[in-house]
């Protein structure tokens, strides 16, 4: 036998041969229509072969690291669960944390993977293809991984169960899913900037900080060791993120005030999807890990200003609502976590009103608003909790068009006044929480008045099952609308205090730790 | 502005009203944000005025402390954002009030728990 030795190929070699080089130029077919969807949203590219690949790495190294990090995770997970991880968890509000994950955040990691596998498709570069469909891989495996390692939470504590039935029904859960299939449903150029860069770049230090540090800080060896398996992949999704911007920006002068619309328009989604996040942090979290207001100082004011800097000379601003996301950061969660105090008996999670050494923690925090403004409310609630009177609002509350969340939102300069905005399109009237929300909207009015909202819903009599009967003496609205959402009412619902949960958790940890 | 669209992009609004039992209503009371948000209730446009400050909002607001100490001759009221006088005799509908409209009151001297707003 003749035997040849090959010569090792050296990296660059390599990804070219096994990425750029298995692209082909078409003979039969039309490009416009292999690629249908390029030009619809106005972006020129010249040159697809300028597009730098951000990380140069081939199909079979992809495998190779997943591989070793999938077994890595699997073994931690393992040894969590056999040793009844759960129990050395800070106390069960911790749990919750957990909850508002699984039906919020995974589903998005779901809906991820299918966004990238179809922009993967739809570009007309080989480097930005393949940069997708490794990031569409990335994203089913964050949303397996979360299931897995929150899976075991499930035997044990309420609210998981039916998290997939909920996402596409729970009030609060129509804001993150909403946000998504709005990326979704856009050109492949504006999900890539959507998602791509605005959230994955600017954004998603903001949501995975807290949660993995606030992991590892309450105890969670589960949640935190998803969370350091997919960050490896994180930091890739930001340099693609980056590239894409940048690639668009270089392509053509024109291409600049779109991106610049979608920048200011998905910072905005972004950010009003993160209000979740500023509530866990600050209130969610046993133990915290710091406050949403410094979280966001080092990550966006900090970050993200310097990364404006950088795409300044190429003609872009900081997104329209950066001045007043950073004036909001000392109200944000305390006046997110008063909504889901508000309505604890409409969601699948605890709430409760922060004891007296966390509203201390709050104030030295939040000098200049939490006493003035939020204290005052959260003592009033926790007394008249104490005397048998727990606030749980019974009326549905007016609801964003844009973001789908509760009118809550004050003006920027006066916390104590509700922002209410408005819109009239073809005879009707429309309201949102922001200029953000109305600039988003009065862009692309066809989009939004298709707005599956939540309340609006409820009334039109969509939200009760089939079994339901309008028509009886004893048809209590609210509660089919808690059947229809699978929400175990008295088990999944209402204050922390009182619940299953707490009395599993305290009765089991007793019994681990005592005689 | 229009919407980018592949192809021709129009559908019907998912809020129109006859999609409801009765035109929506937003309601909000300033200085009060013990309630997190404005409410959204249907409400038949002959209901009368003042029957609902005694039926519906109470059923909202009565919660609050402060709610039996309104004084409905001195409250003031807005229809989106613009000052406005309802005339309690009369029906919604005679008030002027559509589907989607917002309206808010303001009840002077009554400013939350420990004048906080709340
Ligand atoms: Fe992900
Ligand atoms: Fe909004």
């Amino acid at each position: 036998m003749d035997m040849k030795v090959a010569k090792k190929l050296g990296l660059k070699e390599r990804y070219n041969l096994m990425t750029r080089d298995l692209d082909w130029e078409p003979s039969y077919q039309a490009k416009e229509a292999i690629y249908p969807f390029l030009e619809y949203e106005g972006i020129k590219i010249h040159d697809w072969s300028k597009f730098e690949d951000p990380f140069r790495l081939t199909m079979d190294a992809y495998w190779k690291y997943q591989a070793e990090k999938e077994r890595k995770l699997y073994a931690i997970l393992d040894a969590f669960n056999q040793s009844n991880g759960h129990l050395g968890v800070t106390d069960a509000r911790y749990i919750n944390n957990l909850k508002l994950f699984l039906t919020g955040v995974t589903p998005l990691e779901y809906m991820a993977h299918r966004g990238f596998a179809h922009v993967g498709r739809q570009l007309a570069g080989a480097g930005p293809r393949v940069a997708c469909l490794m990031q569409s891989l990335d994203e089913i495996r964050h949303a397996q991984t979360q299931i897995h390692s929150m899976s075991n939470y499930n035997k044990y504590y309420n609210g998981f169960q039916n998290w997939r039935h909920q996402h596409d029904r729970v009030w609060y859960l129509s804001v993150p899913k909403s946000f998504f299939d709005d990326a979704v449903t856009s050109g492949p150029f504006e999900f890539m900037v959507a998602i791509g860069f605005a959230f994955e770049y600017v954004l998603t230090n903001l949501l995975f900080v807290p949660f993995i540090s606030g992991a590892a800080y309450n105890g969670d060896m589960g949640a935190m060791a998803f969370g350091f398996s997919a960050q490896s992949d994180e930091s890739r999704h930001m340099t693609l993120g980056l590239e894409m911007i940048k690639f668009l920006l270089e392509q053509d002068p024109a291409n600049v005030p779109i991106v610049q619309r979608w920048l200011d328009k998905w910072f905005w989604r972004g950010y009003r999807v993160l209000t979740l996040v500023a509530m866990m942090q600050d209130y969610m979290l046993p133990k915290r890990v710091m406050s949403w207001k410094e979280a966001w100082e080092i990550y966006a004011e900090q970050n993200g200003g310097a990364l404006f800097a950088d795409l300044a000379r190429y003609g872009i601003k900081p997104p329209a609502g950066w001045v007043q996301a950073c004036k909001d950061k000392d109200h944000l969660s305390h006046q997110a976590w008063a909504v889901f105090y508000n309505y604890g008996a409409a969601a699948p999670f605890h709430t409760w009103t922060p004891s007296a050494e966390e509203m201390d923690w709050l104030s030295s925090k939040y000098p200049d608003t939490f006493d003035k403004y939020y204290r005052p409310r959260y003592e009033h609630w926790a007394e008249q909790a104490k005397e048998g009177n727990r606030f749980y609002n019974g009326t549905l509350p007016m609801l964003c068009t844009t973001c789908q969340i509760p009118m809550f939102f004050t003006e920027p300069d006066d916390p104590t006044k509700i922002c209410y905005r408005e819109s009239d399109y073809k005879g009707d009237k429309y309201h949102f929480c922001s200029d953000g929300c109305k600039d988003i909207f009065d862009h692309e009015p066809e989009k939004y008045i298709q707005s599956w909202l939540p309340v609006h819903q409820i009334y039109q009599g969509n939200c009760f099952g089939p079994d339901a009967d309008p028509t009886s003496p004893d048809f209590n609205p609210l509660m089919e609308v808690l059947k229809w959402y699978k929400l175990e009412f008295g088990q999944d619902n209402l204050d922390y205090e009182g619940s299953p949960d707490k009395k599993n958790f305290e009765a089991w940890r007793a019994q681990a730790t005592k005689n | 502005m229009a919407v980018a669209a592949v192809k021709t992009y129009e559908f019907s609004p998912k809020d129109s009203q006859d999609k409801f039992p009765a035109p929506l209503l937003y309601i909000g009371w300033e200085d009060h944000l013990l309630f997190c948000a404005p409410f959204c209730v249907p409400l038949p446009p002959p209901m009368i005025f003042g029957d609902m400050l005694k039926g519906p909002l109470a059923g909202m607001f009565g919660y609050h402390p402060e709610f039996a100490k309104v004084d409905w001759d001195k409250a003031e009221w807005f229809k989106s954002g613009k000052p406005w006088k309802p005339d309690y005799t009369k029906s919604l509908a005679d008030n002027g009030l559509k589907h989607k409209d917002v309206i808010r009151f303001r009840t002077p001297g009554l400013t939350g728990i420990k004048g906080s707003c709340s």
